[in-house]
Formats: structure tokens, sequence, C-alpha cells
């Protein structure tokens, strides 16, 4: 059987499963992050496929609108989370819980 | 109709003074009184100009379109006719003088402008009734009336007994109100108009029009008269409300709005079949003898002249239950001259005594205040029916209509109240003006200003001279298309047409004055209880039916209030206010159970509802 | 030989680089969040740059060259930078073996398991065809495209990268007020 689009999107999900167990699992902030990453990742692994298996490019414009944006949240998020590291001297997410009633 | 315009202004002056006294002036004492009076005075003059032009007789409405829902026209009307032109003239003409006289009166109030805004607010209303020329209106301005009578008996709201006193009127007024709404509302769904002319032309086309609801619907409206007017069983807040300033017991509670009932009642005449006349002309005479009963053993100056009210106005229900609009017409206006004057006197000898009102503390004040003695003499001897003074002629018109109906009962009812009507004003007169002083106001009592005892002058001259100046002329011609107008002389001489009432009439009053005269012209104390026992006990405590209302209906109002209140308070407060309020506060509790703070357990949430959404979108 | 010439032929050698590239990303995922040797983030980020190159031999499988490159370049190359620099910066320590909750472990399962139920339900009843891919990513048409019928999401990019920038400078000045 060749490898079609199914395959690709089964690792996609996976890919994006991964990444939400580290979200939901991880207590770093740091590799949350990177969890987050994963996602992003899973998302764009499926975008290219249909992509290429429904012959159309806008797909891959908008995983390269993806990438970019991806940038920028990660410069905002990782220097929120160095901000809220000098207030707190920590980056665990278990210790961030002022936002509670 | 010439100067259509005039009777217009006539009823809006007193609002725009009003208005402009709330808005404006209410700093100023002195320029709040004198637009009032300036209000109510060219009201008067407007009146004579228009009826000047037009003359009495004259008949007409002047009305613009007000509403219109489906079939129900409502007209913001105005009816003029000898009817309403000689209300007009008792209403501005002795409400003025009452206006010039609250000037001095209510000089040392701190209240003052609001008493004339309040003033204004009445008279506005008054003039309204006057004029309407149909139910709603009427209704409107009937609702009006109560609101400033309110205002005004609890005039001095700070005593808790005025604001009693007012609660008191402003509630009875509204159980008579609520079955004269439901007359109108009768009346409207049987005829299908609300105006007087029409509904007038309807009764006249075909007087059964109102078939067998007649008598009910007949005392429904009644009903609002009964409030109005203090007839019985409804005539428990007239004494009541003499807690009000005097010139406002003068004005609202004798001249004007007490009249409103029988006004409206000669006014709706057409409306009543032979069985309602019936009821009211002995509720009327019931009326008269229980007020005139329970004035004997008053002591208060103020509250025996409302007792005496109160039995003048069951006079002239009666006279209108007996198919004589005109002698009530006739007692109503001659009353509202010589009952204005007695309250008006008995003002003025307030303010001598220094706001005493027990007569017992007075007495001989003859000498220390003659122009009030004088006027009030006169005043006695007009409420009395002395000839020649005015309440003779309307009395002995009255008298003359229960004979001619052939009511023996009700003559006699009448004739024996005139003799207690006299008994009592003298008594009073006895007691406060003779004998010799029975305290220390009474040695310093002094004679009011000339800005006080003017309009009791005025009003003096009116009630010994209503009687043959044309007032049965003006009325008559209203309600009797055959009517013939008397000469001055023919009128003076009119209660010799029917000697029977006016002998007995005079002879009756003249042994009130005798007897009281006998008994109280030096006495220091109440002879009477020691010779009446029990019955002057009953009459004192004016036959208990303020407690036996107390006990009956009031208390099975405050029972269903209480039932009313504890199905508010459990039922809907506890019960169902209480579960929506629980079942929030529990979900509200147990929601906030997933505000950990951590950021993962809101991720887990998110990524559950995303699940959720996604299943709709792609699973289903 | 020849059996390599008929998987050639056949793309046989396209499906083998695809299990080899896919088995190699999952596996790097797997380590990044949950490595049984390290606990320490920056065995995380090099095995998250490991995915990320994995990743882009499937785009390169896909035929989507310039973001194959894009891919190693702003992933791999700045924002896995970033990362360790910040980790660096902040000088953490290694994440306590802690109990993992669980709470969250239920969650997380039941999260993930109905996420892959509902993924093959849908690839079921979608079932989508073998149609041989034709697409080819060049970077000459996806720059033509960007630049025609995208170009105002791609200037309001641009804004947003500004305006991050400014954003994260505001963020790591010293006081925040």
């Amino acid at each position: 059987m060749h490898v079609g689009l199914q395959h690709y999107l089964a690792v996609s999900m996976i890919l994006f499963c991964l990444g939400l167990l580290g979200v939901i699992l991880r207590r770093n902030l740091i590799v949350i992050y990177m969890s987050l990453e994963l996602m992003l990742n899973a998302a764009n692994l499926a975008l290219v496929s249909f992509s290429r298996f429904n012959d159309k490019l806008d797909g891959q414009v908008l995983v390269f609108f993806i990438i970019t944006v991806a940038a920028a949240e990660v410069a905002v998020g990782l220097a929120l989370i160095v901000a809220l590291f000098r207030k707190r001297q920590s980056a665990h997410v278990e210790d961030l819980t002022s936002m509670k009633l | 109709m010439k100067n259509e315009l005039f009777p217009w202004l006539i009823l809006f002056l007193p609002l725009l003074s009003a208005t402009v006294i709330a808005l404006f002036t209410l700093r100023s004492k002195t320029v709040s009184s004198l637009i009032s009076i300036g209000a109510v005075a060219a009201g008067f003059v407007l009146t004579c100009l228009f009826v000047n032009s037009n003359g009495i007789h004259y008949s007409g409405e002047s009305s613009v379109n007000w509403l219109t829902i489906g079939g129900l026209n409502v007209d913001f009307g105005l009816k003029l006719d000898a009817l309403s032109m000689m209300m007009l003239f008792v209403v501005t003409g002795v409400g003025g003088l009452i206006h010039i006289y609250s000037y001095s009166y209510m000089d040392e109030d701190a209240g003052k402008a609001r008493f004339f805004a309040f003033l204004s607010l009445f008279t506005f209303s008054m003039l309204g009734i006057v004029l309407s020329n149909n139910f709603l209106m009427t209704f409107i301005f009937w609702e009006l009336v109560g609101v400033s009578s309110y205002l005004l008996i609890g005039f001095w709201f700070e005593k808790p007994s005025a604001g009693d006193a007012a609660k008191k009127a402003f509630i009875t007024n509204r159980l008579g109100d609520f079955g004269f709404l439901a007359g109108i509302l009768m009346v409207w769904g049987l005829l299908g108009s609300l105006n007087f002319s029409a509904l007038q032309n309807a009764m006249v086309a075909n007087p059964a029009a109102l078939g067998a609801s007649a008598t009910i619907a007949g005392l429904l409206v009644f009903c609002g008269a009964a409030g109005k007017s203090a007839q019985f069983p409804l005539h428990v807040w007239l004494p009541d409300a003499m807690e009000g300033p005097t010139p406002v017991s003068a004005l609202i509670h004798a001249a004007t709005m007490v009249a409103a009932g029988v006004y409206m009642l000669c006014r709706t005449l057409f409306l009543y079949n032979a069985d309602a006349l019936h009821v009211i002309a002995y509720i009327g005479g019931f009326t008269a003898l229980l007020a005139a009963l329970m004035a004997v053993q008053q002591n208060d100056i103020k509250r025996i002249i409302a007792y005496s009210t109160l039995s003048q106005l069951g006079y002239m229900v009666m006279a209108v239950g007996l198919s004589g609009p005109t002698p009530a017409m006739f007692h109503l206006t001659t009353h509202a001259f010589f009952k204005a004057l007695l309250f008006l006197s008995a003002g003025s000898v307030i303010i001598g005594m220094h706001h005493e009102q027990d007569i017992w503390h007075m007495g001989g004040l003859k000498k220390k205040m003659p122009v009030t003695f004088w006027t009030f003499t006169i005043g006695a001897l007009a409420l009395s029916g002395i000839p020649p003074f005015a309440g003779f002629y309307s009395k002995d018109s009255i008298l003359a209509q229960c004979l001619e109906q052939k009511n023996y009962l009700l003559f006699g009812v009448a004739v024996f109240v005139a003799g207690l009507t006299a008994f009592y004003t003298f008594r009073l007169f006895f007691v406060v003006f003779f004998g010799k002083e029975k305290s220390d106001h009474a040695k310093h009592a002094h004679e009011s200003p000339l800005v006080m005892t003017a309009p009791l002058v005025i009003l003096a001259v009116f009630a010994a001279t209503g009687g043959f100046i044309g007032i049965t002329n003006n009325y008559g011609s209203q309600f009797a298309a055959d009517h013939e107008t008397l000469s001055l002389a023919q009128q003076f001489l009119e209660p010799l047409k029917t000697p029977v009432p006016m002998f007995i009439g005079i002879g009756v009053a003249v042994a009130g004055i005798v007897l009281a005269f006998l008994l109280y012209k030096n006495a220091d104390t109440d002879p009477l209880p020691a010779k009446l026992g029990v019955l002057a006990t009953w009459m004192r405590d004016k036959f208990y039916f303020d407690e036996f209302y107390e006990k009956t209906f009031i208390r099975a109002h405050d029972f269903l209030a209480a039932v009313a209140d504890w199905i508010d308070r459990w039922i809907l407060e506890g019960a169902i206010i209480g579960a929506i309020r629980g079942g929030t506060d529990l979900s509200g509790r147990a929601l906030r159970l997933a505000q950990t703070g951590n950021l993962q357990t809101y991720t887990i949430l998110f990524v559950l509802g995303v699940v959720l959404l996604l299943y709709f979108v792609l699973g289903k | 030989m020849e059996a390599i010439n008929n998987l050639i032929s056949s793309g046989g050698v396209e499906d083998v680089l695809f299990y080899v590239f896919a088995a190699l990303t999952l596996l790097c995922a797997v380590l990044v969040i949950a490595n049984p040797f390290s606990r320490n983030p920056v065995t995380s980020a090099m095995f998250l740059v490991l995915t990320i190159i994995s990743m882009s031999g499937l785009f390169l499988l896909l035929h989507a060259f310039f973001l194959a490159a894009v891919q190693i370049l702003v992933y791999a190359g700045a924002v896995m930078v970033l990362f360790l620099f910040v980790i660096m910066l902040l000088d953490l320590k290694e994440e306590a073996r802690r109990k993992i909750k669980f709470f969250g472990l239920a969650a997380g399962l039941v999260s993930v398991g109905s996420i892959v139920a509902i993924f093959f339900k849908a690839l079921a009843s979608a079932k989508p065809g073998v149609a041989s891919p034709k697409l080819e990513g060049e970077t000459y048409a996806l720059g033509k495209l960007l630049f025609t019928q995208y170009t105002l999401p791609f200037e309001i990019v641009s804004v947003l990268l500004l305006v991050a920038m400014i954003g994260v400078i505001l963020l790591s000045k010293k006081k925040l007020e």
C-alpha cells in the first residue's frame, strides 16, 4: 500500500497528541512551550499534506504564515516567561496560580 | 360662544401658578402666595367676564379630542352651562376669599409657599371637575382632588395625627372611587359613551337604556359621590381631615371638594332611576341625622363644624335623592358661603386663641374679637336656618321638596336635624363667645388682622343675602325647562308659598337656639352628659364607627395583608426566589472548583471543549 | 540491485523514507515530552531540533522544498536558539521528578483517546482517495502566490512581527510598570 494522505495525517495526529500530552503533563513552562511548538508543527504537517494531495498551493502559504506567527509567539512567550521568572524565581506552572479566585 | 378661551384660562391658570411656585418661587413666601391668589382672582374675574358676555343661561361645550382607543373616544372638554358656571363662581369666588384669608393665616408657617402651591393645585383639580364634560375627565380630576386634599390635610406632616388623617381621607376616598370607576365602566359598556351630553341624550331617547342594571350602575356612580361628600358609611374621614390648616378645612372640606359629590350627582342626574334615588335619599337623610347627633357632643371647634358639614351634605344628597337638584345645588351654594364663613371665623378664633381648639377653654370672646363675633353670628344664624339668612331659604326648599315628594319620614328626619343643627351651632356660639373666660389664652385673645377679617365680612354679606339674589333662578333653569325667573322680592317671599315647612323649620330652629341658650349661657362644663347619660357618651365617641371599622374592615384587611405577606415571604421569596438563588449559588460554588488557577487544568477543560466541538464537526 | 531499481521506479523508496522520517519524528517528539533519562530542558530542546529536522524531511517527501528549508532555518535555527538562550539565561534547575497527577494523566488520556477516535471516524467516513499527487511546491509558485493573492496577510504578518518585537523589548525591560 502506497503512502497516501492518511498516513501523513496519522503522523500529524500522533504528533499533535504528543504535544497535547506534553502541555497537560509537564510542569516546566519552557517544555510546555516546546510541546506547543510540536502541536503547531503537527498542524503544519497536516496542512502541507493536504496541499500536496489536493493540488493547491494555498496550504503551504498558510504554513508559511504559521511559521512566522509561531516565531513571533515564541519570542513574546519567552519574554513573558523571563519576566515571570524574574518576579517569581520559578518557571513551574504550579507556582503560578494567582489567577485563582 | 364668546370668549371661548376664558374657561380654559380659568382652568389652567391655577395649574400654571402651582407649577411656577413649585419650580421657581418656593423660597419666597410672599411671591408664591401672591401668584396663587392672583391666579384664582384672575379666574374669578374671567368667570364674571365670561358670564357677562354669554349670559348665565348659556349652554355649550368647548372640547378637543384627547384620545381614541378602539370604540372609546375621549374628549378633553369643558361643559359650560348654568350649573358649571355657578360652580365656577363658588370655587373661584369663595376659593379666592379663602386664598386671601390664608395669606395672613399661614403667615408664620415656614411652608407657606408649599401651602399655596398645593392650594393652587387643588383649585385646578376642582375646576376640572366642575368644567369636565365627560366621565373619564371627571374621574381624573376627581383623583387629583383626592391627591391635593391628601397633601393639604397632611400639610403639617410632622404631626403623626395629620399624616394619619391624610391617609385615612385618601384611602376612604379610594374606596368610594373604586365604585365610581366601576360605575363609569358600566355606563360606558351599556351606553357606549362617556360624554355627559351624549349620555343624557341617550337616556332621554330611551329611559330604559341601562336595562336591568340601571340601579346598580347608578349606585356605583353614587359610591364616588359618597366618598367625596363623606356620606355614610364613608363619612369617617371628614372629621379627621380637620387636622389640616383651617383655610383648607374651609376650602376643601366645607365649600368645594365635599360639594363635588353633590355636584357630580346633579350633573349625572339622568342616570339614576327611582330605586337608586331612593337609596341615595335615605343614605343622605341618615348621614344628616347621624352627623348632627355626633356634633352635639364634640368639644373641638373645628370638629363641630366638620360634623355640621357632614350633616348639611347629607341634606344635599337627600335633596338629590328626592329628585330635587335645584334645592340641593341651592343649599350647596349657600352652604359654601356660610360654612366657609364659619370655618374662617373659627380659624380667626383659633389664631386669636394661639392655636387652642377646645371650646371649653374659650369663652367671653365677644368683646375681644368683635368682627369675628359678628361674622360668626351671621354664619351661625344662616346655618341654623333663621330668616332671612341664606341657609333658611335653601333649607326651606329642601324641606319643601320632602313634602312635595310626600316622604314624611325624611321630612321628619330633616326637621329634627334642623333643630339639632340650631342647637349644636348655638352651643358652640354661646360657649365660645359668651360666659367667662375659661383659660388664660381666652383672657389674652385678640382680633385678627384685616386681611383675615375682610374675607369674613364679604362672606358674611353673602351668607346673609345668598337666599334671594338669584341663585335658584340660575340653577332652576338648568334642571327645569319651565322654571320661571323670579324677581328679588318674589325670591325673598318664596318660602311663603309653602308655609308648612317654613313655619316648622323656623320653629325647630328657634327651639334649638333657645335650648342651647338655656343650657350653655353660663356653663363652664357641658351639662348634657349628666342629662343624657350613655347616649351622650355615644355621641361624643361618634357612635363608635371608627372602632367598628377598626374591628371589622381593618382587622379583615390586616388579616388578608398578613396572608399576602406570608405568601410573599415564604412562598414567593422563600421557596421560589430562594430556590433560584440557592441553585445559582450552588452551581456557582461548583463551577468555582474549576477555577484552580492552574494553567493545565484550564488546558484540559479547553481541550475537552475542542474535542466536543470536533465531535460535532467531524465525528457525527 | 534490481530490487532497488524496482523499488525506486515504483516509488517504494519514498514510502520507505516516509516511514523512516515519520518514525524519527515521533520518536524524537516522545523524547521531547518524556525523556526517561533526563529531565533537563536542554535535552528536550535538542530533541525538538531533531523532530523539526525530521519533519522537514517529511516536507521534502511532500515536495514542499521551500517550507522544508524555512522549517530548518526558522525553527531549528532561530526559534531553538531562542529557547536555548532563555534556558541558559534562567539557569533552570532540573525539573524535580514529581508524581504525575492522576487527574492530569487521566484527563490527558481521555482527551487524546477521544481525538484519536474522532480522527479515525472522520478518516473512515471521508475515505481520501489514493490519487497520485502532482503538486510541486516550487519556490517560484509559492512566492508568486504570496505576493499576489496573499499580499495583505503578508503585510499584516510583517506588522505583527514588528509588534511582537516591540512587545518583547517592553517585557524584557528590568522594571515592569
